[in-house]
């Protein structure tokens, strides 16, 4: 009996709570509408990467067909390209992207005069605010054959001129360099503040023991900017299958998809432009899925080496 | 402050000169584009500017005065930017003033149902349809409310409204105040620099986006800067498709044309840069705080 009457007061207690913050559950109505019209209904629609979906049957009409869909991605003699290419260009931006702003940010960090370090990082950071639309029409104009000004210096140079945009062998390097010049300074802000964190008494003690200014960057410096290098290095790794394809789909023509074409701008190019809305929801999905797995270990893993994570 | 050595005089100096090559490498590009903006096409078409404007005329500019798609481009612009923000700000300061409230029964089960959305979402296509079948295909508001939140944003405000003293909106409270009055009169005041950051994120984001509503918007009249951009330069490169790279290009005037839409597309970025700077510093640095 008594049990029940706690439950019972538990209830009514609970019910009161709710009651008391009405106000805040009226606020959250229309942030929450957002996210159930906007991002979760898109997740109700993913079954049509199940179905040989037809607009005119709609989403329910239309009938399932299993995991046919994916057996056509997995049997495209694209997918190989596709899968590769995402990698490649993730691993890529990994190993020369990732390192350049903890450069910018150390090299910034030995500048004693406040107003010149300030000076280069208004400079650094600008090109990050700038659209990716603009930043492509830098780089198309930049190494247009004829005119663009990277032809122009190789042609006073005394060599042939190149079209670089429509060759594949040249397309990583220039993705990733335009997203070293776009990004680094950006995110050398993380670093900056992780070395203002420093405790300056490790810098003292370091100089009482006699270490130079290149020890103490040594002993001191790097292994306080390492947790915060570690963790994001690791939700990088996460990111694998991420690849920033808004600016691919600038940047690349048919002539480069051998070596530009990700699983993203596949997908663009099947279900946007051919309404195949079958096997594109289902590579997306293959995506969506495997990035998902990759951000979670990293993530784990991440919280397990130095304690802090995205969540 | 001890003496320096030798090499680390050398290095001091070396660091400087590495470090203006960098700066100059990062604001090169808009220099450039600028000056071939403001030269006439002779000039650029025998590639003479280099830095400064040469043959100085501002036909370029006259034109897309002209043109009258590219006003109203610049126009939708406008709109998306100051409309999207406000309606941003409105969503996303409700919810994360409710949702940074632990005593709300729910709070956490809530938060996660956002949260999630952080690493997993439904994807391109299934986005697509979702629009497709609202019937929102080429109509604004798909622009302004389909992508009204972000969730990191919401995590920045979040974090921000769960360290105000708690004491503050019990104060209130006592004084019979409603939840509306506590975050209207005690927190967002409170909270000015962490709003106009996370305000400044959403500016910046809705004027520069281009790949939805290049997907959404098929009317001219409704379709921003950045899509007419888009179609300019990808209509560039596909017009060099066709010719030889030895030859030069016909009608460079249109290049130039280019180059003053690219500068009048990346000036209200300009304008608000050395606000964006003081207060997203900051923005970020709450925002790589664990969420």
């Amino acid at each position: 009996m008594k049990k029940l009457s706690e439950t019972k007061e538990k209830r009514s207690n609970l019910s009161k709570r709710i009651w008391a913050d009405r106000q805040l559950y009226f606020m959250l109505i229309p942030f929450l509408l957002f996210y159930v019209i906007f991002v979760y209904k898109p997740m109700w629609g993913l079954q049509v990467a199940f179905k040989d979906y037809n607009i005119f049957k709609g989403m329910s009409g239309s009938p399932w067909v299993g995991f046919e869909n994916f057996k056509t991605i997995f049997g495209n003699p694209y997918f190989f390209r596709i899968l590769r290419n995402t990698l490649l260009i993730s691993t890529y931006s990994l190993i020369f992207s990732f390192p350049m702003p903890i450069i910018l940010a150390l090299l910034l960090n030995e500048v004693r005069i406040r107003k010149f370090k300030s000076l280069v990082q208004t400079c650094t950071y600008l090109p990050y605010f700038i659209s990716t639309v603009v930043v492509a029409g830098m780089v198309t104009s930049f190494l247009a054959p004829s005119t663009g000004m990277v032809n122009l210096i190789l042609a006073k140079l005394g060599f042939e001129k190149i079209y670089f945009l429509s060759k594949p062998e040249y397309f990583r390097t220039i993705f990733i360099t335009q997203g070293i010049w776009q990004n680094a300074g950006y995110s050398s802000i993380v670093y900056i503040a992780a070395l203002g964190g420093i405790d300056m008494e490790l810098y003292d003690a370091a100089m009482v023991d006699g270490c130079g200014r290149w020890k103490q960057t040594l002993h001191v410096t790097l292994p306080g900017l390492l947790p915060t290098i570690v963790t994001l290095f690791i939700i990088s790794v996460g990111n694998i299958l991420n690849v920033g394809y808004e600016k691919i789909i600038l940047l690349y023509q048919p002539a480069t998809y051998e070596t530009a074409d990700v699983i993203s701008t596949y997908v663009y190019r099947l279900g946007v432009e051919q309404a195949n809305y079958g096997v594109s929801t289902a590579m997306g999905l293959f995506n969506s899925v495997v990035g998902f797995v990759f951000v979670y270990a990293a993530n784990k893993i991440s919280n397990k080496i130095n304690g802090m994570g995205l969540w | 402050m001890t003496m320096r050595t030798r090499g680390e005089k050398i290095f001091g100096i070396f660091n400087a000169i590495l470090l203006t090559a960098i700066a100059m490498v990062c604001i090169y590009p808009f220099i450039y584009i600028l000056a071939v903006s403001l030269s006439d096409a002779k000039s650029v078409n025998m590639g003479a500017v280099w830095l400064l404007p040469k043959g100085i005329n501002l036909n370029s500019y006259s034109q897309i005065v002209h043109k009258e798609g590219i006003w109203t481009a610049y126009l939708n612009s406008f709109f998306y930017m100051f409309m999207g923000t406000a309606v941003s700000m409105a969503l996303t300061t409700l919810g994360a003033y409710a949702l940074s409230k632990k005593r709300l029964v729910g709070h956490r089960f809530l938060n996660l149902f956002v949260v999630f959305t952080m690493w997993f979402n439904a994807g391109m296509i299934p986005m697509y349809l979702n629009f497709k079948n609202m019937g929102m295909l080429d109509n604004r508001w798909a622009i302004i409310f389909g992508f009204a939140i972000n969730t990191y944003n919401f995590v920045i405000l979040r974090t921000y409204f769960a360290n105000v003293p708690q004491a503050l909106e019990e104060a209130a409270k006592i004084d019979g105040a409603s939840d509306f009055k506590v975050l209207l009169k005690i927190y967002l005041p409170l909270a000015v620099p962490s709003l106009a950051t996370v305000a400044l994120f959403y500016a910046v984001e809705r004027w520069n986006s281009y790949f939805w509503p290049m997907i959404l918007l098929k009317s001219d009249s409704k379709i921003p800067l950045q899509v007419v951009l888009k179609k300019m330069v990808v209509d560039m490169s596909s017009r060099m498709d066709s010719l030889n790279y030895g030859r030069d290009m016909t009608g460079t005037s249109e290049d130039g044309f280019i180059y003053s839409t690219m500068v009048i597309a990346m000036i209200p970025m300009l304008i608000l840069y050395p606000f964006i700077q003081r207060y997203f510093v900051k923005g970020v640095m709450v925002g790589s705080v664990k969420g």
